[in-house]
C-alpha cells in the first residue's frame, strides 16, 4: 500500500469519467428521486398511509388510488411513499453504524497486528463470505423484532467491508518513523490513527457506502418479509411484499409496486456504486 | 563472441521500414509515438536498436508484428513495412497470422509473464509447430524437444512437460527462444530479451543467441538501451530517440565516430572497465513526453550543440558515408 | 499436492474454532433473557427457571463453553425444545432438499453465465456489453423474494407451465424436475448475473496480458486465443469466486423456499423463528458457521487444484 499521503485524486478527471457514463447518471438521478419522494411523501400524495376503509379494499388501481389499495382498504401509493422513508432510514442508520464500527475494527487491527490482526482477518472472511440474510436473521432472533435491532443486525452483515477497507492503510502507518517521532512528541496514538488514515479512505468508503447501501435495503426488506421487520402497521417496502404475498392471486399489483420500489432503489444504488469506484479508481481501463 | 561482422547492407534486405510511424491517441488526439523511421536489416545480419526508454524503438517491433494495441493505437498512413519483399502494412490479419510466428518472431522482455501459467511449455512449442509447419501431435511433440535441446535446455525431455513457473528466468527465456525459433523464422525480433535477467544469465542467453544466429542464419533486430551488449553482438547499429531514427552505422563506426550529440552522450555515459567512473557523464534533461514533442530536433532541448536551426527545423537524414546516416544539423562535431 | 491439501484443512481448524467461540459469545452476551424471550413475559418464574436449567443457561459460562464445544465435537449440536429431536437429525431430513435446489441453481448459473461473461467481454464496451452489464446489474439488483414472486406470477399462476407449490419428493423425475424448475431457475438467474459479472472481469484482465500478446506473435488467430489461451486462465478466478458465493445463495434459498413452499433448510429455520425453538436456531447457527467454513476451504483447495501455481508454491 502507498504511504499515507493523501492520493492526488484527479477530482477532474474523476468526475469527467463518471458524469460520461449514462449508467452512473441514471443511478444517482433514480436515487436522488427516491430519496426527494421519501422525503416529501406527505406533500407528493397527501393520504394517510395508514387510514383504513375496509368497504374499499382490495381496490385495483383507479384515479383515487393510483396503485390500488390493500387488505385494510389502505391506499398503496401513500404507504409505499411512506415505506420509502422507512427502509430508506433503517438502511441509512444501518450503514452509517457499520461504517463507525468496521472503520474501528478494522484499523485496530491494522494498525496493532500480530494474532488480533489474524484472528479478527479471520472472522471477517467468515462474515463476509455468511449469508447476509441468515446473519441478520440470527441476530434478529436473539436480539428480539424493533426497528433498533433491525438497524443493529443489518450492521453487523455490513461491518465486514469497511473493516476490510480501513484496515490497509492502518497497516501502511505500523513502524513509520512519523508515528514514533508523534509519540514522542506526546500525540495518542488514536490521534495519529484518526489525523493519517482517515483522509485516505473517503474515496474507497463512499463507494462502499454506495453499495451496501444497496444491500442493507435488500436485506431490510427480505427480514420483513419474512416477518422479523417492522411490525405492521407501519409500512415498509418488505413488509408490503409480505401482505401482497397472500393476496398474489387476485390482487398482484399489491406485491408488485413495492417489488419494483425495491428494484428501482437498489439497482440506482448499484449503478451509482459501480460508476463511482470507476470514477474513483486508477485502474478503470478494466471496465 | 564473434560474428561475421558485415558492415555493408545487401541490396535485397530481410526487412525494410520507410517513413514508418505510430501514432497513440490521448484525449482524443493523436500523438506520434514512432516518426518517419527508416530502417533496413539484411539477411543474416544483427542489427541493434538503441535508445532510452521512451525512445519508440519497442513500439518500432510491435508494428513491424503488427500487434500495435488496436483501440488506442495505430501504423501511420503511407508507412511501409517490406518483409522478404511483401508489404504488411495493410495486410489482412489471417495473412498476419500465417507470418508471424513464422517468418518473422519475436520475443519479449519479460519471461515472467510472457508464457501462459496454465499451459505446459512443451505444448506452448508445439503449437506453434502444428500450426505452421503441419506436423501432427506427436511429431510437433518430437519437434518441441529438439527445439529445447536446441536452446541448451538441460532434461529438455522431463521438462517439456513443465509449467512455466518451474522454471527460473533463464529458463524461461530459452522457452521464448524456442518458441520463436520454432517454424524456423528469417528475422527475430528480440526486445530487451536480457534487461530482467540477472548479469550471468545475460551472458549465457546472449551467447546462446550467438550460436544460434550462426546454426540458423537468422536475421536479428536487437532492442536494448545496453551498449555493452550491443558491442557483444551486433553488427549495425540504430540510435533512437524520441520516436525518431538519429544515427545509423556499423558497430565500429558508432563506437569509434558517433557523430550525432546523443550517441556521443550516450557513449560518454556508459560506464568502461578502461575509464575511471568518475568520468561519466548522465545526460542532463528527460525524454520528452509523446503529447510535447518539439517541432524541430526531438533532443534539441537537451543538446549541448544545439542553434536556432535546431528548434526551428527539423533536421533531414544525411550520410556521412555510404553505411554511416544521421540526423542532425551538427552532425560530426564534438560538444 | 498432498501437503497443500493437509495444510489448507489444518488451516481451517483454528478458523472454525473461532468461528464457533463467536456464535457462543453472540448468545450469550446478547442483553436480555433468552428465557424470556422464548417464554414470553406472560411466563411465570418457575417456568423461566425450568427452561434456564433446561438450557444450561444457570451455570458458570466458563462450564457452558466447555460443554458447547464438546458438544460439537461429538457432533451434538443440541436438540430441538419443540419436537425433541436432535438438531443434526433435522438438518439430515430437510437437506437433500436445500442440496438439490443449490446444485441445480449453480449448474444453471455456470451453464448460463459463462458464456455470457465471455461473450460480453469479447463486445467490450459496445452495445452488447452494455446491454448484458445491466441484465446482470439488474439480476443482482433484485431481492431473491422479488424476483421469486415475479416467476410464479408469471410462469406459474399466469401460463400455468409450472405448479404452484413445489413438493419436492416425488419419484417421476419429469414431475420432479417441474417442481424444481422455477425455484432453481429464480437462484439461477441470480447466480447467472453474478457469474456474468466476474466472468467478464476475469477474461478482460486475462485479454490484457502478456502471454497473449506472446500468444499473437506466435500467429495463433484471436480465436484460437480467446478458446485455448484466455478461456482457461480466465476461468479460474470464476470458479473461486462461485465457491465464495455458496453463503449468499443459501441466504437466497431460504426466500425461494418461502415463496415457493418448498422444504428445506429455508423453512427450518423460519419454523425455529415462529416456533421460538431456541436450541434449534443456536444448532442451525453452529450448523451453517460450520458449513461457511468447510465451504471456504474447498473453494481454496479446488483453487489450488485449478490453478497450477498455487498448488507448487512452498
Amino acid at each position: 500500500m502507498t504511504s499515507a499521503a493523501a492520493p492526488t485524486l484527479n477530482r477532474s478527471s474523476g468526475s469527467k469519467r463518471f458524469l460520461s457514463q449514462p449508467g452512473s447518471k441514471f443511478g444517482l438521478g433514480v436515487v436522488i428521486l427516491v430519496v426527494l419522494a421519501a422525503i416529501f411523501a406527505p406533500w407528493i400524495w397527501p393520504i394517510d398511509p395508514l387510514e383504513q376503509d375496509v368497504l374499499g379494499k382490495l381496490a385495483p388501481p383507479s384515479l383515487e388510488h393510483p396503485l390500488g389499495t390493500d387488505s385494510f382498504g389502505r391506499d398503496v401509493l401513500s404507504r409505499l411513499l411512506h415505506a420509502a422513508r422507512i427502509s430508506l432510514f433503517i438502511g441509512v442508520m444501518a450503514i452509517a453504524l457499520a461504517l463507525v464500527l468496521g472503520t474501528a475494527i478494522g484499523v485496530a487491527a491494522g494498525y496493532i497486528g500480530g494474532w488480533f490482526d489474524s484472528m479478527v482477518c479471520a472472522l471477517l472472511d467468515v462474515l463476509l463470505s455468511f449469508p447476509t440474510l441468515l446473519l441478520g436473521l440470527m441476530v434478529v432472533a436473539m436480539l428480539g423484532p424493533s426497528v433498533e435491532n433491525l438497524i443493529i443486525a443489518i450492521a453487523i452483515t455490513e461491518l465486514a467491508p469497511f473493516a476490510r477497507v480501513a484496515r490497509a492503510p492502518a497497516i501502511a502507518l505500523r513502524g513509520r518513523e512519523f508515528v514514533e517521532a508523534g509519540r514522542a512528541l506526546g500525540f495518542s496514538d488514536m490521534r495519529i490513527v484518526v489525523v493519517h488514515v482517515v483522509p485516505n479512505l473517503l474515496s474507497e468508503v463512499v463507494v462502499v457506502a454506495s453499495l451496501w447501501l444497496a444491500a442493507a435495503i435488500r436485506t431490510e426488506a427480505s427480514l420483513s418479509f419474512i416477518g422479523l421487520g417492522v411490525k405492521p402497521p407501519t409500512p415498509t417496502w418488505g413488509g408490503m411484499i409480505r401482505e401482497g404475498f397472500e393476496h398474489i392471486l387476485d390482487a398482484p399489483w399489491l406485491a408488485l409496486a413495492p417489488g419494483f420500489a425495491i428494484l428501482i432503489t437498489v439497482l440506482g444504488l448499484n449503478l451509482l456504486g459501480d460508476g463511482l469506484r470507476d470514477a474513483l479508481d486508477p485502474k478503470a481501463q478494466r471496465e | 563472441m564473434h560474428s561475421i561482422r558485415r558492415p555493408s547492407v545487401s541490396d535485397d534486405p530481410i526487412l525494410r521500414l520507410r517513413d514508418l510511424g505510430v501514432e497513440f491517441r490521448i484525449d482524443d488526439q493523436w500523438h506520434g509515438a514512432v516518426r518517419g523511421v527508416d530502417l533496413e536489416i539484411g539477411r543474416s545480419e544483427t542489427l541493434a536498436v538503441v535508445g532510452e526508454s521512451g525512445s519508440g524503438k519497442s513500439m518500432t517491433a510491435l508494428a513491424i508484428m503488427g500487434l500495435i494495441p488496436a483501440g488506442n493505437g495505430r501504423i501511420t498512413a503511407g508507412s511501409s513495412i517490406r518483409l522478404e519483399g511483401q508489404e504488411l502494412v495493410g495486410l489482412a490479419e489471417v495473412e498476419l497470422d500465417r507470418l508471424r510466428g513464422n517468418r518473422v518472431a519475436m520475443i519479449f522482455q519479460e519471461p515472467m509473464t510472457a508464457l501462459n501459467p496454465s499451459m505446459r511449455v512443451g505444448e506452448q512449442i508445439a503449437e506453434s509447430v502444428r500450426k505452421h509447419r503441419g506436423l501432427d501431435r506427436s511429431a510437433a511433440r518430437a519437434e518441441a524437444r529438439r527445439l529445447l535441446d536446441q536452446v541448451r535446455m538441460p532434461s529438455a525431455a522431463q521438462r517439456m512437460d513443465d509449467f512455466p513457473h518451474q522454471f527460473s528466468g533463464g529458463m524461461r527465456q530459452r522457452v521464448m527462444i524456442a518458441i520463436a525459433l520454432a517454424c524456423q523464422p528469417r528475422l527475430l525480433l528480440a526486445d530487451e530479451p536480457t534487461t530482467a535477467l540477472d548479469v550471468t544469465i545475460q551472458a549465457q542467453v546472449l551467447r546462446l543467441l550467438s550460436d544460434l544466429k550462426r546454426e540458423v542464419d537468422l536475421a536479428v533486430m536487437f532492442i536494448t538501451h545496453n551498449l555493452g551488449v550491443v558491442a557483444l553482438i551486433a553488427d549495425r547499429v540504430a540510435v533512437m530517440y524520441a520516436g525518431q531514427v538519429v544515427e545509423t552505422g556499423a558497430v565500429e563506426a558508432i563506437f569509434s565516430q558517433p557523430a550525432h550529440p546523443y550517441t556521443q552522450a550516450l557513449l560518454r555515459s556508459m560506464p568502461r572497465v578502461d575509464r575511471d567512473s568518475s568520468d561519466l557523464e548522465p545526460i542532463a534533461g528527460q525524454v520528452p513526453s509523446i503529447r510535447e514533442l518539439p517541432t524541430g530536433c526531438g533532443f534539441a532541448p537537451r543538446c549541448p550543440l544545439a542553434v536556432a536551426r535546431c528548434t526551428a527545423q527539423l533536421p533531414q537524414v544525411e550520410f556521412r558515408s555510404p553505411h554511416h546516416s544521421v540526423r542532425c544539423w551538427r552532425h560530426g562535431e564534438h560538444a | 499436492m498432498t501437503a497443500f491439501l493437509i495444510r489448507r484443512l489444518l488451516l481451517a481448524i483454528p478458523t472454525l474454532l473461532l468461528v464457533m467461540t463467536a456464535v457462543f459469545a453472540l448468545a450469550r452476551i446478547v442483553p436480555g433473557d433468552p428465557a424470556l424471550v422464548i417464554l414470553g413475559d406472560q411466563a411465570t418464574q418457575e417456568a423461566l427457571d425450568a427452561l434456564r436449567e433446561r438450557l444450561g443457561l444457570d451455570k458458570p459460562l466458563a462450564a457452558q463453553y466447555i460443554e458447547f464445544l464438546g458438544g460439537i465435537l461429538t457432533g451434538n449440536l443440541g436438540t430441538s425444545l419443540i419436537t425433541g429431536k436432535s438438531v443434526w437429525s433435522e438438518v439430515v431430513a430437510v437437506i437433500p432438499f436445500t442440496i438439490e435446489l443449490t446444485l441445480a441453481a449453480i449448474l444453471i448459473g455456470v451453464l448460463l453465465g459463462v458464456p455470457l461473461g465471455l461473450y460480453a467481454a469479447v463486445h467490450c464496451n459496445r452495445w452488447p456489453d452494455t446491454l448484458t452489464r445491466l441484465i446482470s446489474l439488474a439480476g443482482l439488483s433484485f431481492p431473491a423474494f422479488v424476483s421469486a414472486i415475479l416467476l410464479l406470477l408469471a410462469f406459474a399462476i399466469y401460463l400455468r407451465w409450472f405448479p404452484v407449490i413445489s413438493s419436492p419428493a416425488l419419484d417421476d423425475p419429469i414431475e420432479r424436475i417441474r417442481h424444481l424448475a422455477l425455484p432453481a431457475l429464480n437462484l439461477g438467474l441470480i447466480m447467472t448475473a453474478y457469474v456474468t459479472r466476474v466472468m467478464r472481469a476475469s477474461v478482460l484482465n486475462v485479454l490484457g496480458e502478456d502471454y497473449i500478446r506472446t500468444a499473437r506473435a506466435k500467429g495463433m488467430g484471436a480465436r484460437v486465443v480467446l478458446w485455448r489461451h484466455a478461456l482457461r486462465n480466465a476461468l479460474i478466478p470464476v470458479a473461486t469466486v462461485v465457491g465464495l458465493y455458496l453463503g449468499t445463495m443459501i441466504g437466497n434459498s431460504v426466500l425461494t423456499e418461502i415463496v415457493f413452499n418448498r422444504p428445506g433448510l429455508g423453512k427450518l429455520i423460519l419454523g425455529a423463528l415462529d416456533q421460538r425453538d431456541y436450541t434449534l436456531l443456536q444448532g442451525l447457527m453452529i450448523f451453517f458457521a460450520g458449513l461457511i467454513v468447510l465451504a471456504n476451504a474447498a473453494t481454496d483447495i479446488a483453487y489450488g487444484v485449478i490453478d497450477p501455481r498455487v498448488r507448487y508454491r512452498s
